[in-house]
């Protein structure tokens, strides 16, 4: 017997293979915007072109992210249908919180602050790093202990 | 050279962060405090012999794989329940029982005793195993 009831209901299913694909290309990107440094203007403008990516992901969703595009215009006809689909809940709120790192990360080039820079990609890196090798996703994790806060904090401003 | 030094880094940090989970992950781990769990908490009644109490979310990828390995062993064996709750609408059995990731299972005994959790992705032998176990000590 089994107890679904509770358990939130996808708003849309999606191939898996399609977010990890994205992953890479943004860890390639990524590693890029390192190598160029925080006084680059062409590093700039490529974490500006995966802000934007993230941003496309995050607020309109997964079916507007580029290299989501990319994978199912030219990636996907060629490995045929996936083996399961999955929520696009979770990529979703990845992308989101690759935006708060790109985002922190931006501002780090603009007001030279070089330590906020390194740390913010650096971060974003690691998760998409995780994403694309391990098909493991960060920011999915944190949610839960994020809600524990925020309920935390919220009973706790009550007392 | 900095930022090679910084993507080396978060290369290396990814290979040993992702190879730990990949080998913990999804193993039943005994639980010996042994805290329990009644119908009454659960909004849901137990399995006369056992029951997982999954936990999940909506941003959870791997609780959908969780799910349909749970549900299929709970409808393959007589007296195992399977209550899949959603943790952010259960925030208080997520703070009683120390939840920090989904899907996260606690397998419950007849009388609704703890005894096994597993954290990650639940892989089947591992629940198989511990659901015998469990089953083993309700016969003794």
């Amino acid at each position: 017997m089994s107890e679904p009831t509770s358990v939130p209901a996808s708003s849309g299913l999606i191939d898996p293979r399609g977010p990890r694909f994205g992953a890479a290309i943004t860890a390639v990107l990524l590693i890029t915007v390192l190598i160029l440094g925080p006084t680059s203007l062409a590093g700039l403008i490529v974490l500006l072109v995966q802000t934007v990516a993230f941003a496309a992901g995050s607020l309109l969703g997964l079916q507007a992210q580029p290299w989501g595009l990319v994978y199912r215009r030219f990636v996907r006809p060629r490995l045929g249908a996936p083996a399961e689909l999955e929520a696009s809940e979770p990529p979703r709120f990845a992308q989101s919180v690759g935006l708060v790192f790109a985002v922190a990360g931006l501002a780090g080039w603009i007001f030279g602050l070089a330590v906020l820079f390194w740390i913010a990609v650096g971060f974003a890196l690691v998760a998409a790093l995780l994403n694309a090798i391990f098909d493991f996703c960060l920011g999915c994790e944190l949610y839960l202990l994020g809600k524990r806060l925020s309920a935390g904090s919220a009973a706790g401003a009550a007392n | 050279m900095t930022g090679v030094w910084i993507a080396l880094a978060a290369l290396a940090l990814t290979l040993a962060f992702g190879g730990y989970r990949r080998l913990t992950d999804g193993r039943a781990k005994p639980v010996r405090t042994a805290p329990s769990l009644d119908e009454g908490a659960l909004g849901s009644p137990l399995g006369s012999q056992a029951t997982f109490v999954q936990f999940s979310a909506t941003v959870c990828a791997p609780c959908r794989a969780t799910h349909r390995v749970l549900a299929e062993i709970a409808a393959d064996t007589e007296g195992v329940r399977h209550i899949d709750l959603n943790a952010e609408t259960r925030l208080d059995l997520v703070e009683e029982f120390g939840i920090t990731r989904t899907p996260t299972v606690l397998l419950l005994d007849a009388d609704g005793v703890v005894r096994n959790r597993i954290v990650g992705a639940a892989r089947k032998s591992e629940v198989v195993n511990a659901l015998q176990q469990v089953d083993r000590a309700v016969a003794a």
